[in-house]
């Protein structure tokens, strides 16, 4: 019999790790939602988000928390550039053409990620990297609750921004009807690069809110990449609160996964579902797409 | 009166007599290891990248995931062999049906419910993650430590002290890849293969069962990477689950049919050819720095992508195929 | 009466709540050319896609030559000889128009030499010679339109749905298809199309259904609904039953 005070804390830990899921594939579902591309690269992304955070803190002393003001906007402009630059070039009317070429920014950044870095693990030390809170009924380490916490604000935050916004709004507009919006003079390009560069800011924050807790190594991003499509399949493509109840779910599952099958029979639990969610109900739990 | 394409077959056999004759001839020329070798791995990748190109190339299902099929033939080879003595030659033809078999099960689940494009390529990375995971926690794969292939150099053993052997083995196997796609451009599968390539839904109003087309592909598919999987495990004598099942072998799989040209004959060869000699010139010019290879083969892709979405052989076959036309 | 070679029977079709098909009967026999007309929406080539195994009806039978053919497949479908063009052509863009016709030629014909020729004499009957070679990405409107047909007919069936194969097509082009369409169905093929092109409606077709709203507002001759004026009016646009009189008496 299963003790209540294991399976608690697995049950924290799984959506404190689920919210920070739920932050990188609010990524890459408004990039799916807005461009309709599935971005290959969003784990390798991530992955250099994380170097970024751990140099900022290793050269110059910066908080991972302050980073958050450095990071996702550095982020946002290599989203933009490389959208903008690559990637809206290369379909020549196929989907499939997208993802390859994503795939090989994936392959470019992860190698060269472990040509400049090499492969060693890296993790940094902060005053309150060992500091938990209790809630009473659990203990949790902090990093994981402020990440729990700034990751829901962010999502939210996020959300109101689509919502409100004239940007965003274009953005919107853009995702449901894009010859529409060409007509009426929106610059196409511009609001998918825009739409791509905030998919990756969010990608950038999750990796601040990571990095006191985690570690980052040149292919951490293949870890996050396939885990971010299952929430994001799971939760239906294009989809914010499929993201964020989908992060959830995926956190969870792992997290009580690997407390019965060990760390790495956990994931598989990841990829069960992920296949499951393809083949049986593709438009994922919220999704609208047929 | 006879079409055009009868000529072009007649060209492609051709070419393959030439490559037959050449490839025959080769190792007589190659007196340094290292050009044998190099040669050895030309080859193998291209009956990798064959075995991609007949499904994605001729069939438009592009998988991210033919390690899956790869890691399945290696694994029953090395297995066998360890575990149960079965002589490798025997488990070489087993990897084949191994490798068909675990092809024809993805295939029989991706199809039956629908998925085509990006998602099909996201579900055959998920399914080959899945047994990388298994393979990793199962005992009789040896685990996450790997599996060793006990040094046997005979011929009967699929050891040779001599590399030429193995030269000739996989030689023969890129040969039955070549022919392979040949019958592909000449016969009604293969017609109807490419039928559903270029639009599934008018296939199947002319009377094309879609799906047995895609599991049939998929499953020849499966057993050529098998194949190259057997000879893999023999040849180096060492297997783990990040070798056999790890992204590394599926992207390189397409990586070779898209640089030379998806749906085609001999693009496969010219892919492998290609991306070996550009990545031995880096390695002599960069040096052998873990990670610059590989980010080379990633431009590499990324620029193919880009500006020769029809691959190398593209170029030629635009010109001949399109003098007036231009691209939609 | 024989039976008819077609014969649809209450068959329903939603898309949501859009009820796209209503409890639509129509029958096709062996020989006739048959018209389904009606304005943009009506739901014909919805109905197309039902008969030819694309859809799955909500309710309803379809028998075809004997057989039940509700709920089966395309290509078992196509392989009973009825086949289907699509209103929106769709070409195999990478393919010669050779290799085009030659996939719906492998249906009866498994050899690939057997399945060219014939491939080659569909295509030149249909004045495609010159294009036999050509990718059929770089074909014109008009030769798309006659690239589906050929294709169709290489299946060598007994019925053919044409799904407006004259949207588009100068008066010319249309003549020739026209004359091409009375000869398949010379030559034994029953045919069942879909046209806005009135006049090519009124000189081909034996028999006229006129769907509106996903259901059936009238049936009858050309004559019959070119005289029914209260059809034509409410369904082809005010003062349609004139013009179309006056050409049912040039044709006469
Ligand atoms: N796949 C579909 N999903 C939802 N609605 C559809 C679909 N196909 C057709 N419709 C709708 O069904 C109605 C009939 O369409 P259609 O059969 O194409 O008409 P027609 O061919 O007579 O112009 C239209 O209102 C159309 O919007
Ligand atoms: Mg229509």
């Amino acid at each position: 019999m299963l003790e209540f005070s294991i399976l608690l804390p697995a049950l924290l830990n799984g959506l404190t790790i689920g919210a920070v899921y739920a932050l990188v594939a609010l990524g890459l579902t408004l990039i799916y939602g807005v461009l309709h591309i599935i971005n290959f690269a969003h784990g390798s992304m991530l992955m250099l988000a994380l170097y970024g955070v751990f140099f900022l803190h290793a050269l110059f002393g910066i908080d991972p928390y302050v980073s958050l003001l450095i990071v996702p906007p550095a982020l946002f402009v290599l989203g933009y550039a490389l959208q903008r630059g690559v990637i809206g070039r290369a379909s020549h009317g196929k989907d499939e053409n997208i993802l390859l070429v994503t795939l090989g920014l994936a392959i470019v950044m992860d190698n060269l990620a472990l040509y400049f870095w090499k492969a060693d693990t890296r993790t940094i030390d902060t005053p309150y990297g060992f500091d938990t809170v209790d809630l009473g009924i659990a203990t949790i380490a902090v990093p994981k609750a402020v990440a729990f916490v700034a990751a829901l604000l962010i999502c939210c935050a996020l959300w109101l921004l689509m919502a409100r916004t004239d940007l965003c709004k274009a953005i919107r507009a853009l995702a449901k009807e894009r010859q529409g919006a060409q007509l009426v003079g929106i610059n196409v390009p511009h609001l998918f690069a825009m739409s791509f560069g905030i998919g990756a800011a969010c990608v950038g924050a999750a990796a601040c809110l990571l990095l006191p807790s985690f570690y980052v190594a040149p292919d951490v991003g293949q870890v996050f990449v396939l885990i971010a499509f299952t929430v994001v399949v799971l939760g239906g493509m294009g989809s914010f609160a499929g993201a964020l109840i989908g992060g959830m779910i995926i956190g969870v599952t792992e997290s009580i996964g690997g407390l019965f099958l060990g760390e790495s029979l956990g994931q598989l639990g990841i990829f069960v579902i992920f296949i499951a969610v393809l083949l049986f109900r593709p438009t994922g739990l919220l999704g609208h797409r047929a | 009166m006879m079409p055009s394409l009868r000529l072009s077959g007649q060209r492609a056999l051709w070419a393959m007599a030439g490559v037959a004759i050449i490839g025959v001839v080769l190792p007589l020329l190659l007196r340094s290891d290292f050009w044998l070798n190099f040669a050895i791995m030309v080859l193998f990748f291209t009956v990798l990248g064959q075995a991609w190109n007949i499904l994605g190339g001729y069939g438009g299902q592009f998988s991210f995931g033919h390690a899956a099929f790869f890691g399945t033939g290696a694994y029953v080879t090395a297995v066998l062999q360890v575990k149960f003595g079965i002589n490798p030659w025997l488990g070489f033809v087993l990897a084949g049906i191994g490798g068909g078999l675990v092809g024809a099960a993805i295939g029989f689940l991706s199809f039956r419910y629908g998925l085509r494009g990006s998602y099909f390529a996201l579900v055959t990375l998920a399914f080959a993650e899945v047994l990388r995971i298994l393979a990793n926690a199962a005992a009789f794969t040896g685990g996450g430590v790997g599996t060793l292939i006990p040094l046997k150099q005979t011929a009967a053993n699929f050891q040779f002290v001599d590399k030429t052997g193995f030269y000739f083995v996989i030689f023969a196997l890129m040969l039955i890849g070549l022919l392979l796609a040949y019958w592909l451009e000449n016969s009604r599968f293969g017609a109807r293969l490419m039928a559903i390539r270029e639009n599934e839904d008018a296939a199947r109003a002319l009377g094309v069962n879609a799906f047995a087309i895609k599991l049939g592909a998929i499953s020849l598919s499966g057993a050529l990477a098998g194949l190259a999987g057997a000879f893999y495990a023999q040849y180096f004598l060492y297997l783990d689950p990040r070798l056999a099942y790890g992204p590394g072998i599926s992207v390189e799989a397409l990586l070779v049919p898209i640089i030379g040209g998806m749906g085609t004959i001999f693009g496969p060869l010219l892919g492998a050819t290609v991306l070996h000699v550009v990545g031995e010139i880096a390695r002599k010019v960069m040096g052998d720095a873990v990670g610059l290879n590989l980010a080379l083969y990633g431009m590499v892709l990324v620029a193919m992508v880009l500006f020769l979405p029809n691959g190398i052989a593209g170029l030629a076959r635009r010109q001949r195929l399109k003098p007036k036309e231009e691209r939609l | 009466m024989s039976e008819p070679l077609l014969d649809v029977r209450h068959v329903d079709k939603s898309f949501g709540g859009l009820r796209a098909i209503a409890d639509v009967s129509l029958s096709v026999h062996q020989g006739e050319i048959v018209a389904l007309i009606g304005p943009n929406g009506a739901g014909k080539t919805t109905l197309f896609a039902t008969v030819a195994g694309f859809l799955k009806p909500d309710a309803g039978a379809i028998g075809f030559f004997g057989h039940d053919i509700l709920g089966s497949t395309p290509d078992r479908i196509c392989a009973l000889g009825l086949v289907r063009t699509f209103q929106i052509v769709q070409p195999f863009a990478g393919l010669t128009v050779r290799q085009n016709i030659a996939v719906g030629a492998h249906l009866r014909h498994a050899g690939r030499r057997e399945a060219l020729e014939l491939a080659d004499s569909v295509g030149r009957r249909l004045g495609m010679a010159a294009l036999l070679d050509r990718p059929a990405i770089g074909l014109t409107v008009a030769a798309r339109k006659r690239l589906e047909l050929a294709r169709a007919l290489a299946t060598e069936p007994r019925l053919l749905l044409l799904d407006e194969v004259m949207a588009g097509l100068n008066p010319t082009e249309i003549d020739e298809i026209v004359a091409m369409i009375r000869a398949i169905r010379d030559e034994g093929v029953t045919v069942l199309l879909i046209e806005h092109v009135m006049q090519a409606v009124m000189s081909l077709a034996e028999r006229i259904y006129v769907l509106n709203n996903g259901a059936l507002i009238a049936e009858g001759t050309p004559a019959a609904i070119a005289a029914n004026s209260a059809v034509v009016d409410a369904y082809l646009g005010h003062g349609a039953a004139g013009k179309l009189q006056a050409k049912q008496v040039r044709h006469a």
